[in-house]
């Protein structure tokens, strides 16, 4: 439904691959408990074990193996220079020195730690959360008890995504027509502000047409969510395989 | 500005979601009937905002603009900004599951303090005060923040206190961009269509 949001774009023919034909709850508390244990442990051999099922799971999910591990790697600015800052800030023996500058293994070790944990996890979610539609993402939570009126919001939000994107394209190709092009200047910012000013106006009053007609069509706040959730038996394959994974992590993190 | 998992202790990143599970329950109780298009569609404007990449020196930096969506939302500020960071996370591997609580309060709040903080100035009878208010409430959401990340990161290690430095300086350009661009859209949507800062208030206009 969404191109903005699609990584997992497929044709009709193709079949779903059985990760995808899991139901998509068993997906997202997997997903949730793969994050808690790999944030929980430490140790090399646990880490490396997790990533390598994160990196399972992708080609489980079969998403395009590039752009994943792209996005997965992809990370603000400022993360990646604590990263790089890590060693030279945590005290300890001093692995190497540069520009005069002691580096330490301590925080050589604890920057891999968080960069091995932040990109399994990442990969581990987009894998089995990010491969479905997006809504069908919102139907799964209000299945887990999230409050319906948030989902409701995450439903509309995903909807118009696109809608709005187009919008912001349309009004970009305008500017474009009439000579514009982004540098430092003042003009730039001016620009770039009345471009989402007029992407809010616009939006406020798409959303007023949205009510109007939703109303004539019954709307009482409620969206109901048409959907066939069931866990299947091979929910209950994958969950025992899962929590035999977490299990064999946690143990690898204790164990000398 | 995305912390990833891993790298704030415990307390900070269970702190951080029982807040953010706080601010989501008091910003989702006005969404009733009447708003849920408006803030759906304006939630995903403020993510499609994001997008935005603006020229900064020889690079350029994503728009964050929080500090616009607190004027325009309201404490809905809180909800529809975790629905965005919680669609980067999922679809775009941006951020973290864990850190997400931490993340939407770094980003939400802020926008809630500056929305309650300049709502009166932006409805200044002359745009171009109020327009200098957009320009207060578009940094200074930025600068609180950055702010909010350094704090997360000092209250998880003494290693971080260098990173959590440099984070707050080197956000200063992005701070000053931010009130530029903020300033403009609201002294556009001033002249053009001012029931939008009203949109999400007890009666819609």
């Amino acid at each position: 439904m969404s191109s903005l949001l699609g990584l997992a774009q497929r044709g009709e023919a193709e079949p779903l691959p059985v990760l995808c034909r899991l139901d998509p709850r068993t997906r997202i508390i997997a997903a949730c408990a793969f994050a808690v244990a790999m944030v929980a442990v430490h140790d090399f051999r646990a880490l490396g074990l997790g990533m390598v099922a994160a990196l399972l799971t992708m080609a489980a999910a079969r998403l395009p193996v590039m752009a994943t591990l792209k996005r997965m790697v992809m990370m603000d600015g400022f993360i990646i220079f604590m990263l790089l800052m890590l060693p030279f800030t945590v005290p300890g023996p001093v692995a190497f020195t540069l520009w005069g500058w002691p580096a330490s293994w301590a925080g050589l070790q604890q920057a891999a730690v968080i960069a091995l944990k932040a990109n399994a996890v990442v990969l581990a979610l987009m894998a089995l959360v990010g491969s479905q539609e997006p809504s069908t993402l919102g139907h799964a939570l209000a299945r887990l008890k999230v409050p319906v009126r948030l989902v409701h919001l995450l439903l509309f939000t995903v909807r118009y995504l696109d809608v709005i994107h187009q919008e912001y394209g349309r009004l970009r190709v305008a500017m474009k027509m009439r000579g514009f092009r982004p540098r430092n200047t003042l003009h730039t910012y001016r620009s770039m502000g009345y471009l989402i000013g007029m992407l809010l106006v616009r939006a406020l009053e798409r959303s007023e047409r949205i009510l109007k007609a939703m109303k004539c069509r019954g709307f009482t706040g409620q969206l109901p969510l048409l959907d066939d959730l069931r866990y299947r038996p091979r929910d209950g394959w994958f969950a025992a395989l899962w929590l035999g994974l977490l299990l064999l992590v946690l143990a690898l993190n204790w164990s000398p | 500005m995305h912390i990833v998992d891993g790298a704030l202790s415990s307390a900070v990143v269970i702190g951080g979601a029982v807040l953010t599970v706080g601010g989501l329950a008091l910003g989702v109780r006005s969404l009733t009937l009447e708003k849920l298009p408006a803030a759906g569609i304006l939630s995903a404007t403020f993510f499609v905002a994001s997008l935005i990449h603006v020229p900064i020196g020889p690079s350029s930096v994503h728009l964050i603009m929080n500090g616009l969506a607190g004027l325009v939302l309201g404490w809905s500020a809180f909800p529809a900004l975790f629905v965005g960071l919680l669609l980067q996370a999922v679809f775009f591997g941006f951020g973290g599951l864990t850190v997400l609580g931490v993340n939407t309060l770094n980003i939400a709040l802020p926008a809630v303090l500056i929305g309650l903080v300049c709502q009166q100035g932006i409805r200044h009878a002359n745009p171009r005060i109020a327009a200098l208010w957009g320009a207060l409430a578009g940094s200074g959401a930025i600068a609180l923040t950055t702010l909010c990340v350094a704090v997360a990161l000092l209250l998880s290690g003494q290693e971080f206190i260098p990173a959590a430095k440099l984070v707050f300086l080197s956000h200063i350009p992005i701070m000053v961009i931010e009130g530029l661009v903020c300033a403009a859209a609201v002294y556009l949507i001033r002249r053009v269509n001012p029931t939008v800062f009203a949109s999400l208030e007890g009666h819609p206009a």
